[in-house]
């Protein structure tokens, strides 16, 4: 087959539609995020792209993207974590303990990352070491274990009242008084500035440093990345427990948000980070994705379940709804795949 | 002839459990001399180079290398060693750019503080330099490898083998899934590697590569050393013949 003239063919062919393609693929998912925006807010006038209302969906998503981050980072080297909503119950528990035990504030804020570290480790020596066939089964084992030894230490009952310095992290406001006058009631919650500064890190953890490269050849090819000298079991095991770290963050910010551990925190959000992952435009088959795309996904999902909320419709549509969102976005990056391999 | 020597196996054999891939195989290999190791399937040739480049341990025998006696335990051994090996299936990650692949594993980076940070501008400039003494054509360095056919991933496999300056380069049948077009260019390649002084080991089902590119050929039948002989002793039908495990 000749190459080169099949090429000029189709350039001639080209339609505008096809020529549109690179740029909905870099801006489509901003594009339907401001498609949102206008919606519910000429839905909601008054409430909608109100202060509070904006701050509260930071609030909302800050904890769950802290999970979705992580498993995005496990996608991209074509594995999965199932088991990052019973981490973060977990590292929610034992932050709950340590501070009932009355553990100074700086110790107890230390103990979720720390868990989260040490589960993410595990899952990760478990998939490499143990040699088992796909990390879905060994984080799904975790997923009952980690919940387990949850519910183990604490009881199963809730566990209320932690020290201000936690709350912060989760429902602390930074506030606006220099720009609004005295006393005004617009503010940046803490979390948010938390996100954003995660999300940059691990923007560049992921883009400008040869682990982050190496991560992304995983993905791509795992032959490829250990004939490349790549020990890809140490990195595999770094990115498990990266994910795990971070859910350990986001039971941390759980933790200031709702001041209370309680026994069913997390539950399946485990399902709503993969979900926030595919929305973003990362394949299931790794190798692909961005960091900016893991925001939007979270973005996406958190502005959908407000705008829904704050219509009064229903949980059970909410959910018929995130799941059809799933489907179109995934068969819409499939059919602009089948576009791109014809030009 | 002999101090010219670059790398010599010495009665290597592997088992696989109860399978011996290869029994007793020698093998050496002069500078700027490219050998070509042909076999049917199965016969051990994928085996070799692979215990070669240190993909796998032998279970018996020794690697010299310059001479020397190696053990190696990783690639990463034997390319510091400066032994490069093209894989069949390529090795390369499809969705990176020809750059991060060719640079995979190596990549240049710049201290920031306490941190090491990919050299972005680095890597795409010394790509373009290695491709360009190549004489490889491709649209930009920013490619990614999935768009890019048969032949041009063949030739971005060589160029990241011999981006270090690599003294060996094994290639495993490097013109198998090639358009008739593209072998030509592969083979020009190889010649063009030869005149930079470097040794080549080339695995083929093809007679006419092995007769295009190649000094020597050593034959494997059944993971044992079979035949060998100079290009110019010997002729198509009699090679064919050691690939189906005939001599006279």
């Amino acid at each position: 087959m000749d190459h080169g003239e099949k090429r000029l063919m189709d350039k001639n062919q080209e339609t505008l539609f096809v020529r549109l393609i690179p740029f909905f693929e870099r801006y489509g998912i901003l594009l339907l995020i401001l498609i949102m925006i206008a919606v519910l807010h000429l839905l909601q006038p008054d409430v909608f792209l109100s202060w509070r209302n904006v701050t509260n969906i930071f609030k909302q998503v800050s904890w769950q993207s802290m999970l979705a981050l992580g498993v995005f980072m496990v996608i991209v080297t074509a594995g999965i974590d199932l088991s990052v909503g019973s981490i973060i119950m977990l590292s929610l528990m034992g932050l709950a303990i340590a501070s009932k035990a009355g553990m100074p504030w700086y110790v107890v804020m230390l103990v979720a990352p720390a868990i989260g570290f040490l589960c993410g480790m595990f899952n990760g020596i478990g998939i490499t070491l143990l040699r088992m066939p796909h990390p879905f089964i060994m984080t799904l084992g975790t997923l009952y274990i980690f919940r387990g030894i949850g519910n183990l230490i604490s009881g199963g009952v809730p566990i209320t009242g932690f020290a201000e310095q936690i709350r912060v992290i989760g429902n602390g406001k930074i506030k606006l008084d220099v720009f609004f006058g005295e006393g005004a009631r617009e503010y940046i919650p803490t979390s948010l500035i938390l996100m954003i500064v995660i999300f940059f890190i691990f923007w560049i953890f992921l883009n400008h440093t040869r682990i982050g490269k190496w991560i992304y050849a995983i993905g791509g090819n795992p032959g490829a990345a250990r004939a490349a000298g790549i020990n890809v079991d140490r990195i595999l095991i770094i990115v498990y427990t990266l994910c795990g770290f971070l859910a350990g963050i986001g039971g941390l910010i759980l933790a200031g948000r709702t001041n209370s551990a309680y026994p069913n925190a997390g539950l399946q959000s485990e399902l709503d980070a993969i979900a926030a992952v595919i929305i973003g435009g990362a394949s299931f088959f790794g190798g692909r994705g961005t960091v900016l795309g893991v925001f939007a996904g979270v973005m996406i999902m958190g502005i959908l379940r407000n705008g829904l909320n704050l219509m009064n419709v229903s949980v059970f549509w909410q959910q018929v709804l995130i799941g059809s969102i799933i489907i179109l976005a995934v068969y819409i990056d499939v059919l602009r795949r089948q576009l791109a391999t014809r030009t | 002839m002999s101090d010219q020597l670059v790398l010599e196996a010495k009665s290597v054999s592997k088992f696989f459990g109860t399978i011996t891939a290869l029994q007793n195989v020698d093998l050496h290999l002069n500078k700027g001399e490219v050998l070509g190791v042909v076999g049917d399937n199965g016969a051990g040739k994928s085996t070799l180079m692979k215990v070669l480049s240190g993909l796998y341990k032998p279970s018996e025998g020794s690697l010299f290398f310059d001479k020397e006696k190696v053990t190696l335990n990783s690639p990463r051994d034997s390319q510091n060693l400066g032994l490069e090996m093209v894989y069949q299936d390529l090795a390369l990650a499809g969705n990176l750019p020809i750059g991060d692949n060719i640079f995979l594993g190596r990549e240049p980076t710049r201290k920031v503080g306490p941190f090491n940070f990919l050299d972005h501008k680095k890597r795409k400039q010394l790509t373009e330099e290695h491709l360009a003494k190549l004489k490889i054509n491709v649209k930009s360095a920013d490619q990614k490898v999935e768009e890019l056919s048969g032949g041009q991933r063949q030739a971005v496999a060589i160029a990241r083998a011999t981006a270090f300056n690599a003294k060996i380069v094994l290639m495993d049948e490097p013109t198998a899934a090639l358009a008739v077009k593209e072998v030509g260019k592969v083979l020009d390649l190889i010649l063009n590697l030869k005149k930079l002084g470097v040794s080549v080991i080339v695995i083929s089902h093809r007679m006419d590569d092995i007769f295009t590119v190649c000094d020597r050929v050593m034959a494997l039948f059944q993971g044992t050393n079979f035949a060998e002989s100079e290009l110019k002793n010997t002729s198509r039908d009699e090679v064919i013949g050691w690939i189906m495990g005939k001599k006279d």
